[in-house]
């Protein structure tokens, strides 16, 4: 499924690079968004963005790193201090209250963005490098996505209008 | 005339217009697909998505918190 050389549509390079819950969203909110308006697309996952691209998904928030993280509760927004996720079932309680929070605003869930991703054309290509590294077996991932290195993703980002590192 | 409704009321961005991309390669070019939405980004996301893909926007309306829009498919 390579990009047609020929086309005029406007093509979008992303590297993912993060695999939690929170960062999911941003790659797969404009990969098939601009799919939807007509972009060729291309994700590279590389280091913990390749965790997205696993078959069954476990994807978790943490208060860690995430200085700027309030959730609504009891009315307010309430912060949520980096410390507090070494406290035992923080972090837990953190990813179950996104999770919740998904469902009742009616979000789609990675999974499905994903399924749409792929639906859509969207290239994924996984970093061979990483599979080496954290010794991912090519079973471990869905099918759909390519094997690819650094210089597969130079090579789409040179074509592309837009380049983006998530 | 409404050849086809596509109801997406409390689904959130970007599956609005998700949906609708989708629903709109079975209606046939030159016929409408009506939309039915409560996520209030989607009203400046359908214009840009009709800017983008040429398909036209016939309609954009809001009552009681549903936004109503109508897409002709150009293409």
């Amino acid at each position: 499924m390579a990009p047609d050389p020929n086309s005029n549509a406007k093509r979008m390079s992303l590297i993912v690079t993060k695999g939690s819950l929170d960062w999911a969203y941003p790659p797969f909110i404009l990969a098939t968004t601009a799919a939807a308006m007509g972009l060729e697309v291309s994700m590279f996952f590389t280091f913990y963005g390749l965790t997205l691209l696993k078959k069954k998904l476990n994807l978790h928030v943490s208060t860690l790193g995430n200085p700027a993280m309030e959730m609504p509760m009891f009315g307010m927004h309430i912060g949520m201090p980096n410390l507090v996720s070494a406290i035992p079932g923080v972090d837990a309680a953190a990813t179950t209250m996104m999770k919740n929070l998904i469902k009742k605003k009616g979000v789609a869930s990675i999974e499905e963005l994903r399924s749409m991703a792929l639906e859509s054309d969207v290239k994924m290509i996984a970093c061979q490098m990483t599979m080496d590294l954290f010794e991912y077996k090519r079973e471990d991932l869905i099918e759909g996505p390519e094997l690819g290195g650094a210089a597969t993703y130079i090579e789409t980002a040179t074509k592309s209008d837009i380049n983006l590192f998530i | 005339m409404t050849a086809q409704v596509l109801d997406v009321k409390g689904l959130n961005c970007p599956l609005p217009i998700l949906r609708a991309k989708k629903a709109l390669k079975d209606v046939p070019v030159g016929e409408t697909l009506q939309v039915l939405a409560t996520d209030p980004g989607a009203v400046k996301d359908f214009e840009a998505f009709c800017r983008t893909t040429g398909n036209e926007l016939v309609e954009s309306s809001v009552q009681d918190k549903v936004y109503k829009f109508l897409i002709k498919r150009t293409g």
